[in-house]
């Protein structure tokens, strides 16, 4: 080391130098101080898309990311323009957004609560992300809420289930067009009562965390309203693979319906698992056991195959939907990419073009602004028929689907089948409901 | 100076002089040109550096010197993370509570487990420290503590997280994001641009970085001490030492709670910048990552863990955003089919797929260089050496690396 001569006045000396080297450039600076975060300053404008690329939910974030990249293709009139065509309010133009192109990063949430926050965190800090969109799992949803809300940024959530993400744990910043746990239960047990009846006995087996413990809340409150008994809870470990010794219990509770509060891979492997153990040939207490899955998505029923037939659940979209807009997305996301877009790619989608139109109407990028443009807003023709953004949760009131995993399926993408569109009004609750209690939204925070 | 050897002293003041300059040295690209990729001077990474050099070295205090290998350390970083967004739920956002608690507790856990886990050595500790760690992470992924007591203790998957109606009874009004005293938020930051260049001063990094200095400082003097020594002796042959009449478990156990309190501090540090402890931190696969920097960089020696810490977040954060996007950009230059042949041969190893990338380097670093990056960096200085006979300085090639 040539550092082996080093005195106490060559330190004193570098380190003066070191010290006026830094101080130095204070005095070249421009400030230029917008009044909020990643304010967009040349001729384009940095959406962060932050979805899980590995892991349990890989197959739907890599869905995600391809309905965004489409998405800020029309946005920057590119392609056919999809839903723009459809959206009932026409302030986007196909010219980027207030004049400005679009342009996209992307992260791997890995659905990992850090990883997400990393990943976030990287998109805000270095590439100048203006809002951030997508995700797979309610948890990261929660925690890259609250990042969004801390950095000053909006926070448009992917696919996020559980009623705490407007709920409990909403914020200021974050909005969801996805539907909640609540309003699957509420749609589902009608249809339930009427299928199989109203004096069934429930075994409900749950993934345990946020979405799981809020979707069992929600099925178990809204069943037991029209007569059903719930047996027994059972809370398995989101990392569990095999749930053989999981489902043997339920033969022997007396209970004659399986609830699976499970998505992915989790879903995908109890679903395999019940019918290896043949329970939907199974009698009990004189009627034939069945199976519901509160929350379906396309990509889970295809990784369960022929397993799902006949089986119910609910969903948020489905590309099978005869309006202009559901038809106009599926139309030129087939021609984009060969196949239909999920539900997860549809929420996704829209919600990149809600923000983009809400900064539009706003005329500024500013996140309060933009929430302000948000809340309480009407729309329709983006696949769900009229839609409000509710302004004291920031939850998206619409139409939900009740599906059925088809019995005689044509292709590969026929695997769900549309049995109810349940109405809006069936699924509002109060912003004060127990289930969504606890929480605050706070004040919208723009940044620095 | 500050009671050590001329190169220690050396090695402190370059460590100095590198994390202070980092803002530069880690952007060296204009902020539009297609290079700024590479880029890694923004607040979050810079953090992570300084954070995980200090998990790195309090690892290697246990590991480099003693030789026990714990694959069960995340733990503490999870305690540490934990203990400081308690603080900010239960008094307010000053980091000033969180840290010492941090430290204190995870150097009680890890005074519980060293206690039981070393009574093996070799692969069973390892495997004991694992479970343990495993232990720790599911019991907090599923909040069983709180679900046996009733109320929140780690929020499980979810992670724990402040909320307007936590108690914070010492809480101001303008307080939102965690804070030093008052006097400065660890999030703000001061951009200076000169020219198309653009740098971070991040207050979070530079409080980060003096606590890595101040640790980088103790791990030196431990390094030094005569209880390093007794530990490099465990290392060396536990069985001897246990023959001469030495009872060797008390300064191991000395050396598993200290790397236990370096893990805390380091956890605690990772919530002061992002106020959320999430139970992912515990999971094994965050342990294996610290024995990877460590070997990486080079067991043993004192800049090693730093810079294999670095090297493995840099990989971590820059080399899985480089999507097909970017590589389509870069080979734009080409003809289209040799364009999309290049970005189908490089896809596989970045983006999602940096954990190949990072796991052939690592291969190749532990074939070609068993002393990990700081051995890299000897046998460049000796090459540097032999030309320049002029400069025969005495240590370098004999003594063993530091």
């Amino acid at each position: 080391m040539s550092f082996s001569k080093l005195t106490r006045r060559g330190l004193i000396k570098t380190s003066a130098v070191a010290g006026a080297g830094l101080a130095l450039p204070t005095y070249l600076r421009a400030d230029a101080h917008s009044g909020f975060t990643n304010a967009p300053t040349g001729d384009t404008v940095t959406f962060g898309f932050n979805v899980p690329q590995t892991g349990p939910y890989a197959e739907e974030g890599l869905d995600e990311l391809r309905a965004q990249e489409l998405a800020v293709q029309h946005l920057n009139g590119e392609g056919d323009g999809g839903m723009m065509n459809t959206f009932s309010s026409k302030a986007l133009k196909g010219n980027g957004i207030m004049g400005k192109k679009v342009t996209f990063v992307t992260g791997d949430t890995q659905t990992k609560s850090d990883a997400a926050r990393a990943s976030a965190k990287a998109m805000i800090e270095k590439d100048g992300a203006i809002m951030i969109n997508g995700g797979s799992s309610s948890g990261v949803a929660v925690a890259v809420q609250g990042l969004c809300q801390e950095a000053g940024v909006i926070f448009m959530a992917g696919l996020t289930h559980s009623n705490d993400t407007t709920g409990k744990d909403k914020k200021a910043n974050g909005f969801r067009h996805f539907f909640n746990a609540y309003m699957s239960g509420a749609a589902l047990a009608p249809v339930l009562a009427k299928e199989y009846g109203k004096d069934r006995r429930a075994y409900h087996l749950t993934a345990d965390y946020t979405w799981g413990w809020t979707q069992q809340e929600s099925m178990a409150a809204a069943t037991e309203a029209m007569g059903w008994e719930t047996v027994n809870n059972v809370l398995t470990p989101l990392a569990s693979t095999d749930f053989s010794s999981y489902i043997a219990p339920v033969l022997n509770s007396g209970a004659d319906v399986l609830v699976l509060n499970h998505y992915g891979g989790n879903m995908v492997n109890s679903l395999t698992n019940a019918v290896q153990f043949d329970l939907l040939n199974k009698e009990v207490n004189g009627k034939k056991f069945e199976i519901v899955v509160p929350l379906y998505s396309e990509l889970m029923a295809a990784g369960a195959g022929k397993n799902v037939q006949g089986v119910i659940g609910s969903m948020n979209w489905n590309w099978q939907l005869q309006d202009e807009g559901s038809k106009a997305f599926t139309k030129s996301f087939g021609e984009k990419y060969g196949r239909p877009p999920s539900n997860s790619a549809h929420t996704c989608y829209v919600q990149t073009l809600l923000y983009a139109d809400a900064v539009e109407r706003a005329g500024s990028f500013n996140p309060c602004a933009v929430a302000e443009a948000l809340e309480d807003f009407d729309f329709d023709g983006m696949g769900n028929g009229p839609t409000t953004y509710r302004g004291a949760d920031h939850q998206c009131f619409k139409d939900v689907l009740v599906m059925k995993g088809t019995e005689n399926p044509s292709n590969e993408y026929d695997t769900l089948e549309i049995v109810e569109v349940t109405p809006r009004a069936q699924v509002e609750y109060e912003p004060d409901h127990p289930m969504f209690a606890g929480g605050d939204l706070g004040e919208c925070n723009p940044g620095a | 100076m500050f009671g050590t050897a001329k190169r220690d002293t050396a090695l402190l003041i370059i460590v100095a002089i590198l994390t202070l300059f980092a803002p530069f040295l880690l952007n060296p690209f204009p902020a539009g040109s297609a290079m700024a990729q590479f880029n890694a001077g923004y607040p979050d990474l810079m953090q992570r550096f300084v954070i995980f050099g200090i998990f790195a070295i309090g690892f290697n205090i246990l590991f480099g010197l003693t030789g026990y290998l714990s694959f069960g350390h995340a733990a503490f970083l999870g305690v540490g993370s934990y203990a400081v967004v308690w603080m900010y739920k239960l008094l307010d956002y000053n980091i000033i509570w969180g840290l010492p608690l941090a430290i204190v507790i995870s150097g009680v856990f890890a005074l519980m487990i060293g206690f039981i886990s070393l009574r093996r050595s070799g692969i069973y500790f390892s495997i004991l420290t694992l479970a343990f760690a495993q232990m720790m992470f599911a019991i907090s992924y599923s909040d069983l503590l709180g679900r046996f007591f009733g109320t929140t203790i780690t929020n499980g998957e979810t992670g724990l997280q402040v909320y307007r109606s936590d108690p914070q009874v010492l809480i101001d009004s303008w307080e939102s994001v965690p804070h030093l005293l008052g006097l400065v938020e660890m999030r703000s930051t001061y951009t200076m641009r000169l020219g198309d260049w653009s740098f971070d001063f991040n207050a979070g990094y530079y409080f980060c970085a003096v606590i890595m200095l101040l640790t980088f400082y103790l791990a030196i003097r431990i390094f030094r001490s005569p209880f390093g020594m007794m530990l490099r002796a465990v290392k060396s042959n536990q069985q001897r030492m246990n023959y001469t009449g030495l009872n060797t478990r008390p300064y191991a156990l000395a050396a598993f709670v200290i790397s236990g309190m370096y893990a805390g501090l380091a956890g605690g540090l990772m919530a002061a910048m992002d106020p959320l402890a999430g139970a992912e931190r515990m999971q094994w696969t965050a342990s294996g990552e610290v024995v990877l920097m460590t070997i990486l960089g080079g067991a043993g020696t004192l800049i090693g863990p730093v810079l294999g810490a670095g090297f493995i977040k840099y990989f971590e954060n820059i080399f899985s955003k480089i999507n097909d996007n970017v590589l389509h950009s870069w080979f734009a230059f080409l003809p289209d089919g040799i364009e999309d042949f290049m970005v189908v041969i490089v896809h596989p190893f970045v983006g999602k797929g940096w954990h190949l990338t990072l796991g052939l380097m690592f291969m190749l670093v532990v074939i070609f260089l068993p002393g990990g990056l700081v051995e890299g960096g000897q046998r460049i200085a000796r090459l540097f050496r032999r030309k320049n006979a002029r400069n025969d300085a005495p240590d370098g090639s004999k003594t063993p690396a530091e």
